[in-house]
């Protein structure tokens, strides 16, 4: 897992509260046995009407081609487990999302992926989301090592919990290796803990 | 200073404490269906590895299977090609597995309880975020992202952080026609859609002790509704009936053993919690949705709000969800023509949902123009509605009586609405599109209400359309 330290791309503003996982990746699209193509599932009933033509849509806007960081209110990525909905968005080239807020499962599904996701406050996000609507050009660098946003001459803090920063610095965010290293101790666990249609245990 | 259930269960299965200060937690049972689990088995396979306790993990499959006609290869090859794929990975691996012609196949969900897999003080965990459903049961029960999945089947634990714990007692009695669907949608609209992120809620009171199992999962189900991840009720007598003799559960001395081991497992008396939260039941009517998450809503005889009564950064939410559920500020909610009634789901598709809405059906009829489904939640739940002639009821009624699966609640399968039709639905979600149609619209309500609404042809008051007085109308 490469460190993410800083990243550096455009924007892309997606106002509204509480956008929820049916809306990022809608079901349909979950009928797929592996995660890739998904980036163009990524808010498709939203940016296509029944007949497949491109609605008025930020991610159907040209000038937000190529953005790598998303811009949201709160409660982002509410709703199922599905990874799918962080997975298209990375697939979709973003590298990080600036939000109010997200919704947990979402959060973890995200960071085990490298997709960074860090709040600012919500005055912060509004004033972010202005200036990327009026200058989509904007170039944001999204600092982890210094824990702030800088763009147009402004810095912002940003905020995620410290042990995931760090994890993202040294390239610790998917934790697999580091589970696999107690096996001894999950070994004994399992010999103790009952399990289901397994006699003796309780 | 006492514990949480939430506090025993966690300290029980901490394995250790990460770098990142995450906790690697042990994960008692594993569930896993089609949709959320091949790109695991292919990430495990990437890494050279194998599942590392094969006895822990069951499967099923649910989400995908058409309701209508399972004569495979089903019409739907990407479908057909999601249960292959799982056939082949719980071949490879030794999983067991509740496949279609098992007679215990159904949605994982309904499942775990019935066969008993699901045990208090249990860790369980599933690539599906209504896994809170186990919680019913005194488990600490979440969903997990595929990835996650990945790292439970290569090391049986997952790295989580510890949650804290809202105590939400709901007091008093409910009035008839008012059902758990009723009490969690009560809650969710109280403290947020967004009010449980970062905690664990614990369901207690007098009206939590006094419902069954069914009711519980029915509420412990929706805790990811209000934002939380876990949702869970301390076991009690009515948990150990439940379980007694299931197939899955403890048998002979086991069974005595693990009765006091679980029943120690509950909250102590002098626990402390982060929150706590009061609800009165007498407060609590039947609740429909009228907008695009499961916090927009109110009682079944109101009024779809106007958006100039809510503070004003607000009210754009509101009026666009409004606009898309094509509702007018003021509109009596009994006004809003149905064109679907839908009655399933891991949230009320169990055998006691059906029951009751077939005593109130019986004699009744779907109102012409009305496309009614009911849905049972598993191959048991199917077999036990014939015998009962619960099954028959809702043919008789008009509905269209259907096999074991997910089914409408969100349109993997054939089930789905069409254009900007209107479903009351007994599921869990009303966003956008969940049902299958960019347009289409959904308003969550208890099994009552959709029987009530698919009867009258409009949304509509079961205390109204069955006669609902005295008596509760669940005993």
């Amino acid at each position: 897992m490469p460190p993410i330290k800083e990243i550096r791309g455009r924007g892309l503003p997606l106002p509204g509260d509480d956008i929820d996982t049916d809306r990022i990746v809608p079901a349909r699209f979950l009928k797929t046995v592996t995660f890739d193509g998904l980036g163009d599932a990524l808010f498709y009933d939203e940016r296509y009407d029944e007949e497949g033509r491109p609605k008025d849509h930020p991610l159907n806007d040209p000038r937000y081609r190529g953005a790598e960081i998303l811009i949201v209110n709160a409660g982002f990525g509410t709703g199922s487990s599905r990874e799918h909905a962080p997975q298209a968005i990375r697939r979709a080239g973003f590298r990080a999302i600036v939000g109010e807020s997200f919704a947990e499962i979402f959060f973890g599904n995200a960071t085990q992926i490298g997709l960074v996701c860090v709040r600012a406050a919500p005055e912060d996000v509004a004033h972010l989301m202005a200036t990327v609507m009026e200058r989509p050009e904007t170039e944001l660098v999204l600092d982890l090592a210094a824990g702030e946003l800088r763009y147009a001459g402004r810095t912002a803090p940003v905020f995620l919990p410290e042990p995931v920063r760090e994890a993202f610095l040294e390239g610790r965010y998917d934790p697999l290796e580091v589970l696999l290293n107690a096996m001894d101790r999950v070994r004994e666990l399992d010999r103790r803990r009952a399990a289901p249609g397994k006699p003796g245990l309780y | 200073m006492g514990k949480t259930l939430y506090q025993k269960v966690w300290e029980a299965h901490a394995v250790r404490e990460l770098p990142d200060g995450r906790t690697q937690l042990f994960i008692d049972l594993h569930l896993i269906h089609e949709v959320t689990s091949p790109q695991a088995f292919a990430m495990l396979k990437e890494r050279g590895l194998k599942v590392a306790f094969p006895h822990r993990t069951f499967a099923t499959v649910d989400h995908i299977v058409p309701t209508h006609d399972r004569r495979e290869p089903f019409e739907d090859p990407l479908a057909q090609a999601m249960l292959e794929a799982l056939r082949k990975n719980v071949a490879e691996h030794g999983l067991a597995f509740f496949d279609l012609d098992s007679g215990r196949q159904g949605i994982v969900h309904v499942i775990g309880p019935e066969l008993g897999l699901t045990q208090p003080g249990f860790t369980i965990a599933c690539g599906d975020s209504h896994t809170s459903t186990h919680g019913a049961f005194g488990a600490l029960a979440f969903g997990i992202g595929t990835t996650q999945v990945r790292d439970v089947l290569a090391t049986q634990t997952v790295a989580m952080n510890r949650l804290k714990v809202r105590r939400i007692e709901v007091n008093g009695r409910l009035a008839p026609g008012v059902t758990a669907k009723d009490v969690i949608l009560h809650i969710i609209r109280t403290l947020g859609v967004k009010g449980g992120i970062g905690y664990a809620y614990e369901y207690a009171g007098e009206v939590i002790d006094r419902m069954s199992m069914e009711e519980r999962m029915t509420i412990a189900n929706m805790s990811v509704e209000g934002g939380a991840r876990v949702g869970y009720m301390n076991p009690d007598a009515t948990t150990f009936a439940y379980l007694e003799g299931r197939r899955y559960a403890p048998q002979g001395a086991d069974w005595d053993r693990a009765v006091a081991a679980w029943r120690a497992l509950a909250s102590d008396p002098d626990a402390s919690y982060d929150d706590r939260v009061e609800i009165r039941g007498e407060a609590i009517a039947p609740t429909v949705t009228w907008g695009v998450h499961p916090g927009q809503s109110a009682p079944v005889d109101g009024r779809v709000p106007d958006p100039a009564a809510f503070p004003e950064e607000e009210r754009p939410q509101i009026e666009d969800a409004l606009r898309y559920m094509k509702l007018r500020p003021g509109q009596r909610l009994s006004e809003v023509k149905v064109d679907v009634a839908f009655l399933g789901s891991c949230t009320n598709g169990r055998l006691s949902d059906l029951r009751l809405v077939a005593r109130h059906l019986k004699g009744r009829r779907v109102k012409k123009g009305v496309r009614a489904l009911a849905v049972p939640g598993s191959q048991a739940v199917a077999r036990a509605a014939e015998e009962e002639g619960i099954a028959e009821v809702f043919r008789q009624a008009g509905f269209e009586w259907r096999a074991p699966g997910c089914s409408m609640c969100l349109a993997m399968n054939p089930d789905r609405l069409v254009g900007d039709e209107l479903a009351v639905s007994s599921s869990n979600r009303n966003y956008k599109g969940r049902q299958g149609s960019p347009t289409g619209r959904t308003v969550l309500a208890s099994p009552l209400t959709v029987a009530a609404s698919a009867v009258a042809g409009r949304i509509a008051d079961p205390r109204e359309v069955f006669d609902l007085g005295g008596a509760h109308a669940a005993d």
